[in-house]
Formats: C-alpha cells, sequence, structure tokens
C-alpha cells in the first residue's frame, strides 16, 4: 500500500496509467496484440513490435526537446530540420534507379547528421547569443525549413533505390530487431549516461529553473543552451535519416510533418513541465510509446487516418489537466472534505454518546 | 542631441510598425519597378482581396499573443477548417439560411475559445499546449464531419461570396470589406477601451496588472474567445474563397498569422503590439506571394523561405531595439539619479 502510494505521487506513474489503460485495452479489444512472430526471413513481426519500431524516431527527437524543454524553451523547428535532413541524404544518394549513390552512403548519413548539428547550431545561436525566446528563434527555421528542403530536392520526390537505405528504417539483413529501434536504443542509452554520469542534467535542470543564479553560480549557461538545442538538430537529424529510409525518398513537403507537435506532446505527457526545470528521461520515452500505442491501436481499431486527431486531442486534454497543479489541489482540498466529514461524523457520534 | 532623438525613436513603442510600414513599400515599389503591371489599383487591392481570411485571423491571434504567460493559438488553421466543413455540411444536409449557419459557426469558434480560455485560465495550463489540443481536436471534428471534400452550392451564399464594391479600376470584395472592419474594431478596442488597455497591461506584466485590480483571468478568458470568434469569421471568409470543406483548408495558417504578427511588430512575449501593424505583416505576405506571381518561374515555396529570412530579421531587430531601449532607460534613470543628488 505504501509503495502503491509511492507510486503514485511519482512523476511516471502518469504516463504508465496511460500506457497501461490503451494496453489493457488492446489486449481486450484487438485479436492478436500482444503475438510476435518470426518471419521467415528471420525478422521479428507483430503489433508490439511495430509499435515500438514507428515510435524509434519519435523516441529519438523527444529526447532533444525533453533537454531543450528542461531549460525553459522548445524547438518547434524539429519537423522541418527532419525533412532537411532526410532531403540531403536523398540528394546525396540520388535517385538513380541502377541504385549506384552518387556519393559514398557513410558520406551521406555524416552530411545528414551534420545538417542536424548546423540547424541546432543556429537555433543555439539565435536563443542563446541574441537572447530570443526560443519558441520565436525556432519558429524562423519551422518556417524556412521546408523551403530549404525543397529547394535541394527542386520540389520533387527523389526516390532512392540505392538498397542499404533502406536498412535504416527497416532491417538491416539478418538482424531480427528493425534498425530504427537500435538507433533509439542507442540514443536512450548516450542520454542516460550524459545524465548519470556527467554533471550535463544538473546545469540544464538549472538553466531551467533560473538561468541569471545558475550564471552567478558559474555555469556556462550560453553553453549549455547552445548544447541543448545543437543535441536537439542531431537528434532530428537521425531521426530525419529513419523518416527518410521509410519511404526510400525525399518528401519535402510531409517528411517529418506534426512531429514537432508529437514530440512537444511526449514529453509533456512523460511528466516534464513546459516551464523548465526538472526532466524525466523516462518519461519522455514511455509518452512516446504511449502516442504510437494510441495512434496503432486507433488503426487496429479502423478509425480513419484523419479522425485520429481527435481522439489524440481528447487524451492529451485530459492528462494536461489531471497533471495541472489547480487539479491536484481541488484533488487534495476534495480528499481532505472527505476525510473532515468522516471524522466531524465520528466526533459527531462520540459526543452523542457522551 | 541627435543620440538622444534616435534612441528615442527606437524607444518608441511604434517603432517596429514603421520598419514594417518601409518594408511594405520597399517589397511592392520593387514589384512596381520589376514587373510591368504590378503597380495598379487592382493589385494593390488583390492584397485584401487574397488574403482576408488570413488577416481576420492574425487579428485575432495578435490579441491572444498580446495577452502574455506564452500566450498564442495554435487551434486558428483548425478552427477555419472546422468552420468551412460545418457551413457545407449543413448548407447541404438542412434547408437553414446560410446567414444563420454562419452564427453557428461563429458560436462554434467562440466556444472553441472559451475553451482554451477556461483551461487556460482555471488549470493554469501552458496556451501553447492547450491550443495544440484543441487543435488536434478541431481538425478531428472537421475529418469526423467528412473525410471528403465538401462543395457549398448554395445560391445565396455564392452569391455573398461574388459580392463586391468597385473601387476605381478594381473591387474590394465582401470578406475584405469585413476584414478592414475587423482591423479598425480591433485597434479601436485595443487603444481606446478599458479592456483593450487591461490587455495590454496582463501581457506586460501579470503582477502587476493584478496588483492594479485587474481581472487577469477574465481578460485572458475573452481574449481567447476573441481568437476563437476571429478564427471562424476567418473561416467564413475563408470558404467564401473555396466555396468548399475540406481537412486541409487552413493547414499552417496559424504559422502564418504569428509570423505576419511578429514582422507586424507584435512581441511573443506580449504586451506589445499593433494592430495596423499586423495588417502590414499579412500584406508583406501578400506582396511576396504575388511579386513570386508575376515573376512566375519561381515556386510559391520560395515565398516560405523569403518569410523565414524577414522574421529572422524582425525578430533580431527586436532584441535590438529591446536592449537598446533598456539600455536607453538605464542611463536616463542614471542621468536623473544624479540630478537629483546634485
Amino acid at each position: 500500500m505504501d509503495m502503491l502510494k509511492r507510486f503514485s505521487r511519482s512523476s511516471l506513474a502518469l504516463p504508465l496509467a496511460a500506457l497501461a489503460i490503451l494496453l489493457l485495452f488492446n489486449a481486450i479489444f484487438v485479436d492478436d496484440f500482444f503475438k510476435i512472430q518470426m518471419m521467415d526471413n528471420g525478422n521479428l513481426y507483430g503489433r508490439p513490435i511495430d509499435i515500438l519500431h514507428r515510435c524509434s524516431s519519435l523516441i529519438i527527437i523527444a529526447l532533444g526537446m525533453t533537454f531543450v524543454i528542461a531549460t525553459g524553451g522548445v524547438d518547434i523547428s524539429v519537423g522541418a530540420v527532419i525533412a532537411i535532413s532526410s532531403a540531403t541524404c536523398c540528394v546525396m544518394l540520388g535517385g538513380d534507379i541502377s541504385g549506384i549513390p552518387h556519393h559514398p552512403f557513410a558520406l551521406a548519413i555524416l552530411c545528414s547528421l551534420g545538417v542536424g548539428i548546423l540547424a541546432g547550431l543556429w537555433n543555439g545561436l539565435l536563443v542563446a547569443k541574441f537572447k530570443i525566446q526560443a519558441m520565436v528563434a525556432t519558429l524562423i527555421l519551422m518556417t524556412a525549413g521546408r523551403g530549404i528542403a525543397q529547394l535541394m530536392t527542386d520540389g520533387q520526390i527523389i526516390t532512392v533505390y540505392y538498397k542499404p537505405f533502406a536498412w535504416i528504417g527497416d532491417n538491416i539483413p539478418g538482424v531480427m530487431v528493425p534498425t530504427a529501434m537500435i538507433i533509439a536504443l542507442a540514443m536512450i542509452l548516450l542520454v542516460v549516461l550524459l545524465d548519470r554520469k556527467t554533471s550535463i542534467g544538473l546545469m540544464i535542470q538549472a538553466v531551467g529553473i533560473n538561468p541569471v543564479a545558475s550564471r552567478y553560480a558559474g555555469i556556462k549557461v550560453t553553453a549549455v543552451l547552445f548544447a541543448v538545442y545543437v543535441f536537439s538538430g542531431f537528434c532530428a537529424g537521425t531521426s530525419g535519416l529513419i523518416e527518410g529510409s521509410l519511404i526510400r525518398a525525399a518528401d519535402a513537403n510531409n517528411a517529418g510533418l506534426n512531429m514537432e507537435m508529437d514530440a512537444i506532446l511526449s514529453v509533456t505527457l512523460g511528466g516534464t513541465l513546459m516551464i523548465g526545470g526538472r526532466y524525466f528521461i523516462g518519461g519522455t520515452i514511455i509518452g512516446a510509446i504511449t502516442i504510437q500505442t494510441l495512434t496503432t491501436t486507433m488503426y487496429a481499431l479502423g478509425v480513419p487516418s484523419d479522425c485520429l486527431p481527435a481522439v489524440k486531442a481528447v487524451v492529451i486534454l485530459l492528462i494536461i489537466v489531471f497533471q495541472s497543479e489547480k487539479f491536484k489541489q481541488m484533488f487534495r482540498e476534495y480528499r481532505m472534505r472527505k476525510d473532515q466529514l468522516k471524522s466531524g461524523g465520528k466526533g459527531g457520534k462520540e459526543a452523542a454518546n457522551v | 542631441m541627435s543620440k538622444k532623438n534616435s534612441g528615442g525613436l527606437l524607444a518608441s513603442p511604434h517603432f517596429p510598425f514603421y520598419v514594417t510600414a518601409v518594408l511594405f513599400i520597399i517589397l511592392f515599389g520593387a514589384g512596381s519597378v520589376i514587373f510591368d503591371g504590378f503597380f495598379s489599383a487592382m493589385n494593390f487591392l488583390n492584397l485584401f482581396n487574397d488574403n482576408a481570411p488570413l488577416i481576420i485571423v492574425t487579428v485575432g491571434i495578435t490579441f491572444a499573443i498580446l495577452s502574455g504567460f506564452g500566450g498564442i493559438d495554435l487551434s486558428v488553421g483548425a478552427v477555419v477548417a472546422l468552420t468551412c466543413m460545418t457551413l457545407a455540411v449543413l448548407m447541404r444536409d438542412t434547408q437553414i439560411s446560410p446567414f444563420i449557419c454562419m452564427a453557428i459557426v461563429l458560436v462554434i469558434g467562440t466556444a472553441v475559445g472559451a475553451l482554451n480560455g477556461f483551461l487556460i485560465t482555471f488549470f493554469r495550463l501552458q496556451p501553447f499546449i492547450v491550443t495544440l489540443g484543441t487543435m488536434f481536436l478541431c481538425r478531428g471534428l472537421t475529418a469526423i464531419l467528412s473525410r471528403d471534400s465538401v462543395p457549398i452550392d448554395n445560391e445565396l451564399y455564392g452569391q455573398l461570396a461574388f459580392m463586391s464594391v468597385p473601387i476605381g479600376e478594381g473591387f474590394l470584395s465582401l470578406s475584405a470589406i469585413v476584414a478592414l472592419i475587423v482591423v479598425v474594431v480591433a485597434t479601436i478596442v485595443l487603444r481606446y477601451t478599458s479592456f483593450g488597455r487591461g490587455v495590454y497591461a496582463v501581457g506586460g506584466n501579470e503582477q502587476s496588472a493584478r496588483l492594479m485590480g485587474l481581472k487577469v483571468n477574465a481578460i485572458r478568458l475573452k481574449v481567447y474567445m476573441i481568437s476563437g470568434f476571429c478564427a471562424s469569421l476567418g473561416g467564413i471568409a475563408y470558404s467564401m474563397s473555396m466555396l468548399s470543406g475540406y481537412t486541409q483548408h487552413g493547414l499552417g495558417m496559424e504559422m502564418d498569422a504569428i509570423a505576419s504578427s511578429v514582422i507586424g511588430g507584435t512581441q511573443l512575449m506580449g504586451g506589445v503590439g499593433f494592430i495596423p501593424g499586423t495588417l502590414l505583416g499579412v500584406m508583406i505576405q501578400g506582396s511576396i506571394l504575388e511579386i513570386i506571381s508575376f515573376q512566375g518561374t519561381l515556386s510559391a515555396w520560395w515565398t516560405k523561405i523569403v518569410v523565414g529570412i524577414l522574421l529572422c530579421l524582425f525578430i533580431v531587430m527586436q532584441a535590438v531595439v529591446t536592449a537598446r531601449k533598456n539600455r536607453f532607460m538605464s542611463l536616463t534613470a542614471e542621468g536623473s539619479a544624479k540630478k537629483e543628488k546634485k
């Protein structure tokens, strides 16, 4: 009971509960939801794998977003950066039907990641150096980013026939688990290591709570801000590779569309507040999985894709209301009143006995 | 002396507005010099005719931004889509007069705004997240009404849509006139009513506003209702130009509106902004589009890049102006303090 109480107060309780309810719902209403099969070619296959596979790129950008939000900022340019990054990779590889890449694959990957980091540097410059509000600063790249991606692809969808490119979004031949999941896992490990083994996490929280005080405490606020935006750009670059590889093409209009919104939702679902300060990496990951599970569940139930946002919205609005201080306060007051009524009733009885 | 003057100009609350105005004149002038036939009454009036929905929506979102506390309304684009779809479905399936349909959608838009305002003020939630949620909600509801495009073929509504007032060689459409009325009314409300001044006060410094006895929550609630109302009014204007309802209508309009508002001199921190500047912000975007369409070979996505560059310019300028102003203020404060000592 005590443990249950402590758990219910922990930050992970709400996202985990939401995920549990969703999974329970699936277990009852969707046939064979938890079934994982081995395909003929040795790949794993099944709804749980599908969910984890599809949410890999979301997890990756949500990790970057967590740090950005923890500093009290937000990066709404990630969707556009995904488009730029996937366009870079596809343009470098070229759309030759023979499948011969124009440039080496490794170089293309490095360039995509580099473009992501460049975008992060730009955002960091505006936020850390020019002290521009994060939302406004990243709005610039969000508006211009898709235009830049269009410019790179000449407004066309470049389809890449080079086989290994598909491995990023799919499976590397002979490996059971989708590559995107492995990349996401590696990123999670990297972030957890950074968080546990270095003091960067502490600095990020300090900057998020009070940048002026952190500066007086000797934290290089500018450097920390730069670092989080660059990391977010790097995450978006990685995610862009996965998104591009999933469709084996550069689609400047639709790659990563609304991903920034999903990433921000994952972070807030995970219990990190938009005002900055404490952050929860575990919560973010569970938040991202919850969002993808919700999407997959709805598809499994036959809800058309464009009606999905309505369901998503109701879930989101409910969860943020539950997380709000006001709601918690109302809940506490309600409990207190109930307790008072109980004890008051008892007191009355005792008085009557006397 | 001259230095002080420049400080005074920079410190003027309308400085961004002047810059926007100059920029618009430069853009429109450049277009007129480069292309024959660009400089005409029709072309100028078309800026209003083509951008009427965006003007109305941007005025609404400016209210939300002005009210501070991270004020923003991301749901406007989705409300536009919901409005178009509701109008189309109502006119297809029922015999209700178009005017009553319009009243119904205005109520729906205001209700969405009220929901935003309630969640933001009562639960003290971040406007960004709340309006993101209602954005998804409205888009989803639009798709639930119909996933396919629904044409509006009501005769009376079509007549309304094509109604126009001739001015010189050109004309102003009904929605452009409504947009201009909205701009004028919003300017007057913000400048000359106690509610309008309250909006600036709340956006500038919530704590002081509360200590002054302003009802902060009531003002914010009204602000979001205005934003929702404007979004649905903009939606009606949008449906008049499209004459259909579709889930993809108004996609990304919220970002265009925010960009226009910022280019027009509104500070996203809240408390600083000027509605005529907002109008110019929309017209700058419109001019870029017109220049691109006159040029003929450039694609429309150049608009995005140019708007991004302009946004960047304006935001950096705002940061510089704010820093300058602070320094100017502290200098004058020091000066007066020294005088007092003497």
